[in-house]
Parts: C-alpha cells; sequence; structure tokens
C-alpha cells in the first residue's frame, strides 16, 4: 500500500479532522472560562469601590473576552455537527448516554450564555451597572456550567459507570449501545470531578497568564502603567494559586488514572514493563521497537512512590496491559504529558518568584521577568491543549472505554469502529483541507484584530484616584467595606455613553 | 402522549424557534446589500448583533437534543448529508465571522469584502436549510439498517431545491419587516418596497411548493386523515399569511411581523405533520424509515431528558425575553456597536 492509500482512510481522516477541529477549538473555551472569572472580580471591584480604573479595565478586558467569545462559538458549533457528520457508529453508540450531557449543555449552558453576553458587550449603555455586573456573573457561569456538561460527557467515554450495554432493534436488526441506567452515577463517574478541576485549573491559568501577558507588554512599553500593574498583579495572584493547585490536582489525576486506565497510565509514564521500583521518567523516547525509553534520564521508584506511597509497589507494564486494554500510541501520549508537566512547574517556579519580586516591589521594573510573562501565554496555550492530548490519544485505541470486569473487557468501542458508515475519505479530505484554510484565515484575524485592540488599549480615566493594591485587601480581607454593594448605588457614577 | 411523541414535539418547538428567530437573522443578512452607505450596512448588523448568536443556540440545542432524543436518526442525517452539513457549517462560520470583523478595521476594501460574506453566507445558509427540509418531505434512500445510502447530489432535483427557494424568500420577507422595525427614515422606505418583493417572493414559490407537494408527496396529507384538526394548521397558515399583506398595509410592522412568525411555526408545524412519525423517510422501501420509535434513545433517557427540558425552558424563555427587552426599539449606533 502507498503513502497516499494509507491516508486515504476513513478513520484516519477523520482523527486527523477531529485533532484538527477540536485543538482549534480549545484555545478559546478556556480563555474565555478564565477570562470571565477575572470580569466578574473587576466588575466586582467597580461596583464595590466605584474606583474608574476597574470600569476602564472591566471595558477593556470585556472586549477582548468578546472576541475570544465568538472564536469559541464559531468553532464550536463544528464540533456538535461532527460526532453526526465523521462519527456516525460511535453516536449510535452513545447518543442515549452522551448526547444528554451534550443536550443539557445546550440548555443549561449556551442558552445561558449567549443571552447574557449581549447584555455583557453591548448593554453598558442599556442597561445599569449592576445589571451589567449581574449579566457577566450569568456569563461565566454559563461558561462554567459549559464545561460541566461537556467535561462529563468526556469523562464517561473514560470512565463508563451508570450505563449499561443494551441491545436496540432497528427495523429487525440488532445492535448494541450504551444507555443510562443509573443518571447521577453517570454525571459523577470516577473520573469526572477529577478532571474537571483539572480543566478548571487550566482555564483559570490560562486567563490569568493572557492578562499578565498583555499588561507585561503595556508595562515594557510604559503604556498605561496604573491599569497594567492592577491587572497583572490580579492575574499573577490567580495563576499563582492555580498553578500550585494544578500540581495537587494533577497528582490526584494521575492516581485515578492509573486505578481505572492502566494502560493510559503505562503510555504515559513509558512504562513498558511490569516492575516493582518502577522508575519516573524525567525526559526520554520511548521506542517500540525494542520496549524502552531511550535517551531517558531516571529517578528510580519515584513512579512507584508516587502512585502508591511506596517506591517498592508494582506498577503494571503495557506487555501486561496490553491484552486487555490495548496499546495506545506511547511516544504522542509520553510526550505530550511530559511536556504539560513541565510546563506546570515553569509556571511553579515563575509565579512563585515573580510573586517574590512583587513583594518585594522591585517586579516591574525586572525587564527580563517581564518579557518572560509576555510569552509564557504560548506556554499556557500549549499546556491545556497537549494535557487534552494525552488524555485523548492515550484513551486509544478506544473511543469509548471498555469495562474490565473479573478480567473480561466488556463494552467499550474501538476507534477505528466508531467511523460513519456513508462518508468517504474524499469527502473527509475535503472538509480537512475546507476545515484548514478557514482556521488559518480565523486565527490570522484573529491575531490581527486582538493585536489592533491591544494597540488601541483600554480607555481610562486619566489619573488613578487610589495606588494600593485592592485584589490583596480583598483576598486578605482588608477592604474598606463603607461601601457595600447596596449602599454603592448612589454613589457609582452614572451611565450614558 | 409518550415520551417518544413529547420529545417529536419539543424538537419541533426547538427548530421553529430557530426558524423564526434565526429566519429573520438571516433575512437581514439577505437583505444586506439593500443598505447602501457605510453607516446604513452598520445598522443592518447591530439590528441583529446582541441576538445572533442566541439565535444560533436554538439551532445548536435543536441538534443536541436530536443526538440525545434520536441518536439514529442524527446519525444517519449527519453522515448522509456530510457534504450539505459541509456546506452549512462553511456559511456559519463565515456569517458569525463576517458580522464580528467587519467594524474592526476602517478600511473600505476591508469591509466590502466582509458585506459580501455576509450576504452570501446568509443566503447559503437560508438555501441549505430549506433543502433539507425538502429532501425530509421527499425522502431519502436508507437501507435496512436505516443508513443513508443514495449521493448527496442525487437529492438536489427539482422539489427539495424549490423548497430551498421558498425558505430564502420567507426568510427575506421576514427579515424586511424585522429591519423595518428596527429603523427609521429614508431606509426604512426603501425596506418598505421589500417587505413587499419578498412577500411576493414567499407567496410564488410557497404556492408552487403546495401544489408539488400535493402532487408529488401523496403521504404528506395521509396523517390528515387520522388527525383531521391538522386542517386547522392548514387554515391559521393561509390566514397568518393572508394577513402579511394587511398589516403592511395598514403600517401594522408588528403585526405584519407576529404573522410572518405565525407563518413559519405553522409551516414547521405542518412539515412535522407531514413527517409524524417519521424522522426520517426511506424513499424507496418506505418500512427503512427511522421514526420516533426506532430511532429513539432508551425510555428512561427520555425521561430524563424531558426533565432536563422542563427544568432549562423556563430559563432559555426568561433570557430570550430578557435580551430582546433590553435592546428593543430602533437601532441606535452607540460605542459597543459593530
Amino acid at each position: 500500500m502507498s503513502a497516499l492509500d494509507q491516508l486515504m482512510d476513513v478513520v484516519l481522516l477523520s482523527r486527523l479532522q477531529f485533532a484538527l477541529t477540536i485543538m482549534f477549538h480549545y484555545l478559546f473555551p478556556p480563555l474565555t472560562i478564565g477570562l470571565g472569572v477575572i470580569l466578574v472580580y473587576l466588575e466586582g471591584m467597580f461596583l464595590r469601590t466605584g474606583d474608574p480604573l476597574y470600569e476602564g479595565a472591566a471595558r477593556f478586558w470585556t472586549k477582548i473576552f468578546g472576541l475570544n467569545f465568538a472564536m469559541g462559538v464559531v468553532t464550536g458549533i463544528v464540533m456538535e455537527f461532527q460526532f453526526g457528520t465523521n462519527w456516525a457508529v460511535y453516536s449510535r453508540f452513545v447518543g442515549d448516554v452522551f448526547g444528554s450531557a451534550l443536550a443539557a449543555e445546550g440548555i443549561f449552558a449556551f442558552f445561558l450564555e449567549s443571552g447574557f453576553l449581549a447584555l455583557l458587550l453591548f448593554g453598558w449603555d442599556r442597561v445599569g451597572p449592576r445589571m451589567h455586573f449581574f449579566a457577566t456573573v450569568m456569563v461565566a457561569i454559563g461558561g462554567i456550567f459549559s464545561s460541566v456538561w461537556i467535561t462529563v460527557a468526556n469523562s464517561w467515554q473514560q470512565t463508563p459507570a451508570g450505563s449499561e450495554i443494551r441491545e436496540h432493534i432497528v427495523n429487525g436488526e440488532v445492535f448494541l449501545r450504551a444507555e443510562i441506567v443509573d443518571f447521577w452515577a453517570l454525571v459523577f463517574n470516577p473520573s469526572t470531578v477529577h478532571r474537571l478541576i483539572h480543566v478548571w485549573l487550566g482555564a483559570f491559568i490560562l486567563g490569568a497568564f493572557f492578562v499578565m501577558s498583555i499588561s507585561a507588554w503595556y508595562l515594557l512599553h510604559g503604556r498605561h502603567r496604573a491599569f497594567a500593574e492592577r491587572s497583572f498583579t490580579g492575574g499573577l495572584l490567580l495563576a499563582t494559586v492555580c498553578s500550585l493547585a494544578q500540581l495537587l490536582s494533577g497528582d490526584l489525576q494521575a492516581k485515578n488514572v492509573a486505578r481505572h486506565q492502566p494502560a493510559k497510565l503505562a503510555a504515559m509514564e513509558g512504562q513498558y514493563e511490569t516492575q516493582t521500583h518502577a522508575p519516573l521518567y524525567l525526559f526520554g523516547s520511548p521506542d517500540d521497537q525494542t520496549g524502552t525509553v531511550r535517551y531517558a534520564i531516571r529517578i528510580p521508584g519515584l513512579l512507584s512512590w508516587l502512585l502508591h506511597g511506596e517506591s517498592a509497589a508494582e506498577v503494571p507494564g503495557l506487555n501486561d496491559l496490553e491484552k486487555t486494554w490495548g496499546r495506545p500510541p506511547v511516544w504522542l501520549t509520553f510526550q505530550s504529558y511530559h511536556l504539560m508537566i513541565w510546563i506546570g512547574f515553569l509556571f511553579i517556579g515563575s509565579t512563585l518568584y515573580a510573586s517574590f519580586l512583587w513583594w518585594r516591589g522591585t517586579l516591574f521594573d525586572r525587564r527580563a521577568v517581564l518579557w518572560f510573562f509576555v510569552f509564557a501565554v504560548i506556554l499556557a496555550f500549549v499546556a491545556n491543549e497537549v494535557g487534552w492530548v494525552a488524555a485523548e490519544v492515550g484513551r486509544q485505541p478506544w473511543i469509548v472505554y471498555p469495562t474490565v470486569v473479573n478480567g473480561v473487557v466488556t463494552g467499550g468501542l474501538r476507534t477505528s469502529d466508531g467511523v460513519s458508515e456513508s462518508v468517504e475519505a474524499g469527502q473527509v479530505l475535503g472538509s480537512i483541507i475546507m476545515f484548514g484554510l478557514i482556521y488559518l484565515l480565523l486565527f490570522f484575524l484573529w491575531l490581527m484584530i486582538l493585536n489592533d485592540k491591544i494597540q488601541k488599549g483600554p480607555d481610562l480615566p486619566r489619573r488613578s484616584t487610589q495606588h494600593t493594591h485592592p485584589f490583596l485587601e480583598a483576598a486578605t480581607g482588608l477592604v474598606d467595606h463603607t461601601g457595600s454593594l447596596t449602599e454603592e448605588k448612589g454613589r457609582a457614577p452614572e451611565e450614558n455613553g | 402522549m409518550d415520551y417518544n411523541v413529547l420529545w417529536f414535539v419539543l424538537l419541533g418547538v426547538l427548530l421553529a424557534g430557530y426558524a423564526i428567530l434565526d429566519g429573520f437573522d438571516l433575512g437581514v443578512g439577505i437583505l444586506h446589500p439593500v443598505a447602501r452607505t457605510d453607516e446604513e450596512r452598520r445598522i443592518v448588523l447591530n439590528s441583529i448583533g446582541p441576538i445572533w448568536d442566541g439565535n444560533e443556540v436554538w439551532l445548536v440545542t435543536f441538534g443536541g437534543a436530536l443526538f440525545a432524543a434520536f441518536p439514529e436518526a442524527y446519525a444517519t442525517a449527519f453522515s448522509g448529508f456530510y457534504v450539505a452539513f459541509m456546506v452549512v457549517l462553511f456559511a456559519l462560520i463565515f456569517r458569525a465571522v463576517s458580522i464580528e470583523f467587519r467594524g474592526k478595521m476602517k478600511s473600505s476594501r476591508w469591509r466590502t469584502t466582509w458585506d459580501y460574506a455576509f450576504f452570501g453566507s446568509s443566503l447559503l445558509a437560508s438555501l441549505v436549510f430549506g433543502v433539507a427540509v425538502g429532501a425530509a418531505m421527499d425522502g431519502v434512500p436508507l437501507n435496512q439498517r436505516g443508513i443513508f445510502i443514495g449521493r448527496f447530489v442525487d437529492q438536489l432535483h427539482m422539489y427539495p431545491l424549490l423548497v430551498g427557494v421558498m425558505t430564502a424568500a420567507m426568510f427575506t420577507m421576514h427579515g424586511a419587516i424585522y429591519l423595518f422595525l428596527k429603523t427609521e427614515g429614508a431606509f426604512q422606505k426603501r425596506l418598505e418596497t421589500w417587505m413587499w418583493r419578498g412577500f411576493g417572493c414567499f407567496l410564488a414559490s410557497y404556492l408552487l411548493v403546495t401544489i408539488m407537494t400535493l402532487v408529488k408527496i401523496p403521504r404528506a396529507t395521509q396523517n390528515f386523515q387520522d388527525h383531521p384538526w391538522g386542517w386547522l394548521l392548514v387554515f391559521l397558515n393561509v390566514l397568518a399569511i393572508a394577513n402579511i399583506p394587511r398589516a403592511i398595509h395598514q403600517r401594522r410592522a408588528v403585526y405584519a411581523f407576529v404573522s410572518s412568525s405565525a407563518t413559519i411555526a405553522a409551516l414547521v408545524c405542518l412539515f412535522g405533520l407531514a413527517l409524524f412519525p417519521n424522522l426520517i423517510t426511506s424513499n424507496p422501501h418506505p418500512e427503512n424509515s427511522l421514526t420516533i420509535y426506532n430511532a429513539a434513545s432508551s425510555q428512561k433517557t427520555l425521561r430524563i431528558m424531558a426533565v432536563i427540558a422542563l427544568l432549562g425552558m423556563p430559563f432559555v424563555l426568561t433570557y430570550t425575553g430578557i435580551v430582546y427587552w433590553t435592546f428593543r426599539g430602533k437601532v441606535r449606533l452607540e460605542h459597543h456597536s459593530y
């Protein structure tokens, strides 16, 4: 078979298309979830203090938020259609379960988001500041709801629960599919909570690094100083806390993967052979041919210790797991997982160091540090993406993971069996080219307009009245409580455009 | 009424909601070239600016609900009409992009490019939606397992194309009435002409489609024998259509808008009644059709979904109400406008 023939395979092409469209889409949702939280904070502080600097900041980040949100919506519709267009057999198999989560996302999250987004973006001069704040909160909650349902759906694919494989008959033809037996067991399947927390923290980190990136750029160019210092400080606090929390969340999640998806864990950690005192590979290149990790730097016993609390514990390797669970592509899973972890550690180190400099009062004079944060947002995008690559590639060869009962594999659907029956390779190739071109165009437009907005900068009052750091005051409870939300009404500036 | 019928009705509600809301939205796009100056074009865009995204959510939720309630029909339709869905995605992406990005740059060449994209994608999406409805009325070849076994191009014959044209004309009329409500002065005067033109095109294509349906698709009227109340729908449909020119003539645009919304709703109901209990009709071999029973999820899931819909719907209607109320009245170009 020639290389071209191999490429013209519906399964491979559909997987490539899914990878392309989901990875492009996933640039935006975590960003809007993270920014949403920051918008809520900024507007809340504006209502509370009446400081126009907060209002200017909220308006500026709202514009950026709107652009990212539009990109998320546009690329998101593709995702919903694609289950049916390219993965029809999968859709028939999971519709009863997965479709419900997707429909719940539409009803509970999308309507909430899209409705209040209108008020958030266009309502500044139409509704009062408190209604506007309410809209901001609703949009942020909508984004979080959305992540809940889609993570539930994906987690069910990873660790199915609350469902049963049953026969279904269409015009006399019998086939198997998953059906809900316990809705709440499905929602809280073994991996939902761990993964959801991990997704949220990833989103908050991305939002925080995004704000820090633009703020650092302003600071380096001596523009909008008061605004940029305040934004950077808020972003830094969020990023520091979330980066540290992400370490804990990642640890819990890896243990959970080891319990429920051992083959995925073996691929992530490059464990070809079952062994006690399993080493943790810091770097390396897994080689399927020899079943070893080449060019490796390893710490003996650390993986066993991390997973089971003792370095003598046995960690199963792919050689034993393959028979039951199948073998995921090891190299890609290993590298994307390790890249995510290294970026995580880099973020912990850099945010702690920057916080230390901030405490010393010298952060905003350290140009090298600020330059680092201008570009670190790219790494935050990468970490979010490769984390999902590890999760999804590590799930292979299954599109819906099987359950093992007494050593017998039950349920589950192989990715190669999930593809549409009536779609031809040429059609998929055509749509890949179409999406590739459209997304390339969208990406450049996004960069161009983002750049345009950043160059224009925030619309701020000439001088800020306050030079304290209200973020920390709020966080530590030192804030001046003379103006509560209700008393603030009279003092908040009227909005007449 | 069992859960299967309930979900058929709920999908009808979502589809009607989408057709009414995104209908004027798409129609506004088709009418975009009627606006001549940059200011007029901005008014056109901003008339739907805050709401188009929410309107499209009806389609997304329709897709999600179809997936959940009738996964067989979702899988067969979406994979069978692969090319058509890719065209829809192409159109919807470009439409969203042109609405969002047109106002971001001052250059007139930039803006003109997105004006064309907005018009073209709105027209294309309207046509394809109509063709899809036409193809569903006509039926498509399915095998015994309920999988599409034809080619998409074979479905592009006279009847679906005509339904596509009717849909585009209907949305143009609907959009013209909406824009008329949202504008003032000379621009509004020009839109009045377009309300009449839109209505004329719709009426002509509607009559043709009706005749062709009666002649070509005998199955479409079978349900009227079992459900004679269906004639009431026909009557209401004709009444709503007749009301449109009357209301335009009396310059009661709100009334005209309600009438054209009712027309769309009645047509969606008639479409549902013609299909029932099929979701995808097999033609030939009607025994292979996917119905609301053999294509459905389990009863338990349909029940859970009904609870979700029941919980969610009041909220959805509230949000929609709040947004339309906030942005009521004539379009004002503000600092935050497109």
